[in-house]
């Protein structure tokens, strides 16, 4: 009835091929009081967590199991339901407990493990929570994760905390009512334990690793660069291990899964279920192999899918302004599964979707501004709000232009880079005027493109004249005479996407040097990477998603890019990726 | 009378296990798990368990071994359950068995191994026949004196 009552039904999953010790361990488990489910096989397990969501408290599994690797186990479990998982072995070799340890699990037993350890696993559970509260206690000041942390409490649970502990969340607080005048204010605070890595908070998470470099990557230099207040190194250090998981699991299955992608109807779904229906962490999996097949589907169908496609980019156009901001994020979400950047960005991003309703736009995009760092111009952000209208309406217009272009392929992969990357220009303030201002200057790189390559231009050149750096022009000229500022890498990249693909030329297109240091060029110009990058979320996110079909776009020999980009671990990021393909 | 009788049977037969070195601490770990929690079957079920489990790998080594070709990787990994599951019920002698086989293993010695399984099943077979006789004095005693367990 106090706090001691807490471990008590604490829900466990057992995981292990030997019905001998999954008899005993639950055995020893129901003696502590907690709830226990057994499963002798690792998949099965997976499905059981997948199917009761938010059952589970914590999970115990055994290292050696046939059909699956009790490690790959457990990084599933954490990429999906972040649950804390013990692992256990008869092997307590210093290499096999480490080799858990660094795939997160929060504690190695050694077999056969004795009542008097099992009596306090709960501990891990009750430590995340604890951190969670911390880490939530501290972001007070933090205005992004205030609104997120108010709106949680009149949403429904399901949709925002794809959690297993929720559950348990709920028992706590119950506990705590009981005692109301000692706990319920921790009460609450449980209840809203988490933060959200929105995409915004993603963004400057990904943002902070390139700069810093992967391989020198710490929690403490990111936490300090992405500068968000209340944010911890604890938060931080458990997001970079996912990410870095992710990523290490995306580059092995990177060309597989392009390549092999299961061809799912996803354009019908499109957008709506981009919006926020896909709430759970746990769908991910199948979203991210959607995403595939939704830009594969691109490549090989012709003009009919091209439709829907076009209608994707048309349908987020009508939204209210703050909802259409996610609707577009929700697209990079999209891309970053496709471009191989950490889909748990995008997963965890989703979150904080159904939030949308209680942020103000114009909060959401101060916010934004007072953290990109490195010199853009943050001016232009300040007014983003207030030209949302003007932007839904440009977004309205041109989102039309790329119709007649369609209508005259030049090959079947071309034709999805104009939708974004028009969407692209208008998300960018729209100012007409720069169109024709800088148009001659590319107009004189790229002579020989096709109208849908020059209505890329276009936006992009819109996008030049929009991040307030005075010499675009001259860049962009130099850029065709140099072919290096990755402006041009992008015109040039999509020639070749345009179906005339020279294998020869592309990877030394996008494998200049231009990429490798894009992030020490980061801070001082604004204009080469940072600036498409980071110009408010729509414009990231329509480069990505540009991105995406772009390389969808691409034939086989790009995949090989791909790789390379990847391979880059110095700069794994929706960015790098962005721009090795863009 | 005969219910103590058998009682000291048991005890005795018990207590040469673990001075035989065939169950060790972990053994003792289940009966107090019995006992304490008031499950008078539990032993037996996990005893059970473990023997039927333990027979089905002992005969897939058997196989293994038997081919033209031996998969030593895979011997290995069923020699690691049955290492796994004797230290569950705390079989300490078939453990140690098993630690050495894994060795055989790793040296891919056809014929380590082959001597190795015979060690293995002869010591399972050992304890085996104990646990059964274990159990069946446990049911006996049960019969006599239904409250007491």
């Amino acid at each position: 009835m106090d706090a001691t009552a807490f471990p008590y039904g604490l829900r466990v999953l057992v995981v292990d091929d030997d019905p001998t010790w999954l008899k005993i361990l639950e055995k020893m488990l129901r003696k502590c009081s907690y709830e226990v489910t057994t499963c002798g096989l690792a998949r099965v397990a997976l499905d059981i967590l997948r199917e009761r969501k938010n059952k589970f408290d914590i999970v115990i599994s055994d290292v050696n199991m046939p059909d699956m690797d009790g490690f790959k186990l457990l990084e599933h479990i954490g990429l999906e339901m972040d649950l804390p998982v013990i692992m256990m072995s008869i092997d307590g070799e210093t290499s096999r407990v480490m080799k858990g340890v660094q795939h997160g699990a929060c504690d190695y037993l050694l077999k056969p493990v004795r009542m008097k350890e099992l009596r306090n696993i709960w501990q891990h559970v009750y430590r995340k929570k604890m951190h969670e509260v911390k880490e939530i206690e501290g972001n007070d000041s933090c205005d992004d994760l205030q609104i997120l942390r108010n709106s949680f409490e009149g949403l429904d649970e399901k949709s925002l905390f794809m959690r297993s502990d929720s559950d348990t969340m709920r028992k706590r607080k119950d506990v705590d009512k009981d005692h109301a005048d000692q706990e319920s204010s921790d009460g609450n605070t449980v209840k809203k334990a988490r933060v959200v890595w929105s995409v915004d908070l993603h963004q400057k998470f990904v943002n902070a690793v390139n700069q810093i470099g992967f391989d020198k990557v710490g929690p403490k230099k990111i936490l300090d660069l992405m500068n968000v207040p209340g944010l911890t190194r604890e938060n931080v250090a458990s997001h970079l291990q996912k990410y870095r998981l992710y990523l290490s699991r995306l580059q092995k299955q990177n060309e597989e899964r392009i390549l092999g992608a299961a061809r799912q109807d996803f354009s019908h779904k499109g957008t709506s279920e981009n919006l926020n229906l896909r709430s759970s962490f746990q769908e991910q999996p199948s979203n991210i192999a959607n995403g595939y097949p939704h830009a594969s589907q691109n490549i090989q169908t012709q003009a009919n899918m091209l439709d829907s496609q076009l209608e994707d980019t048309k349908s987020t156009v009508p939204l209210p302004v703050p909802d259409k901001k996610r609707t577009l994020a929700s697209d990079a979400a999209d891309s970053q599964n496709v471009t191989s950047a950490s889909s748990l960005g995008g997963v965890l991003s989703f979150k904080s979707m159904p939030v949308n309703q209680d942020r103000k736009p114009s909060e959401t995009m101060i916010l934004e501004c007072q953290a990109w760092t490195g010199g853009i111009p943050s001016k232009q952000f300040m007014q983003y709000p207030k030209h949302n209208h003007e932007r839904c309406d440009l977004l309205g217009d041109y989102s039309c232009l790329p119709k007649p272009d369609l209508e005259h392929p030049v090959g079947p992969s071309n034709l999805y880079a104009p939708p974004p990357l028009i969407s692209m220009s208008c998300g960018m303030e729209g100012d007409a005027r720069d169109f024709s201002d800088v148009k001659p200057a590319i107009m004189d790189c790229i002579k020989s493109l096709s109208p849908a390559l020059t209505c890329t231009v276009d936006s992009v050149s819109v996008q030049l004249s929009d991040s307030v750096v005075t010499s675009i022009d001259g860049d962009l000229k130099s850029s065709g005479v140099d072919g290096l500022p990755s402006i041009k890498d992008c015109c040039l990249d999509q020639t070749n996407s345009q179906g005339s693909l020279r294998p020869s030329q592309e990877p030394s297109i996008i494998g200049s040097t231009e990429l490798a240091s894009l992030p020490e060029d980061l801070p001082s110009y604004p204009l080469h990477g940072v600036s498409l990058e980071n110009i408010g979320l729509s414009s990231i996110d329509l480069l990505n998603y540009s991105d995406a079909m772009i390389l969808s776009g691409l034939q086989s020999n790009w995949y090989d890019d791909l790789e390379f980009s990847s391979e880059m671990m110095d700069y794994p990021s929706i960015d790098e990726c962005l721009f090795a393909s863009s | 009378m005969a219910a103590a009788a058998l009682r000291d049977q048991l005890t005795a037969l018990l207590s040469s296990m673990f001075s035989q070195g065939l169950v060790d601490e972990q053994f003792q770990q289940l009966q107090m798990l019995q006992d304490e929690g008031g499950t008078p079957g539990f032993v037996s079920e996990v005893v059970t368990l473990f023997c039927d489990d333990a027979d089905r790998i002992i005969n897939e080594i058997a196989t293994l071994l038997e081919q033209p070709v031996v998969n030593f990787d895979k011997v290995d990994a069923y020699v690691h359950q049955l290492k796994g599951s004797s230290a569950s019920v705390g079989a300490q002698k078939v453990k140690f068995t098993c630690m050495q086989f894994r060795q055989f293993c790793q040296d891919k010695s056809r014929d380590g191994c082959l001597m190795a399984l015979a060690v293995v099943r002869n010591d399972f077979y050992d304890l085996r026949n104990k646990f059964q006789t274990m159990l069946q004095l446990e049911q006996q005693i049960q019969a006599y004196d239904p409250k007491q367990q």
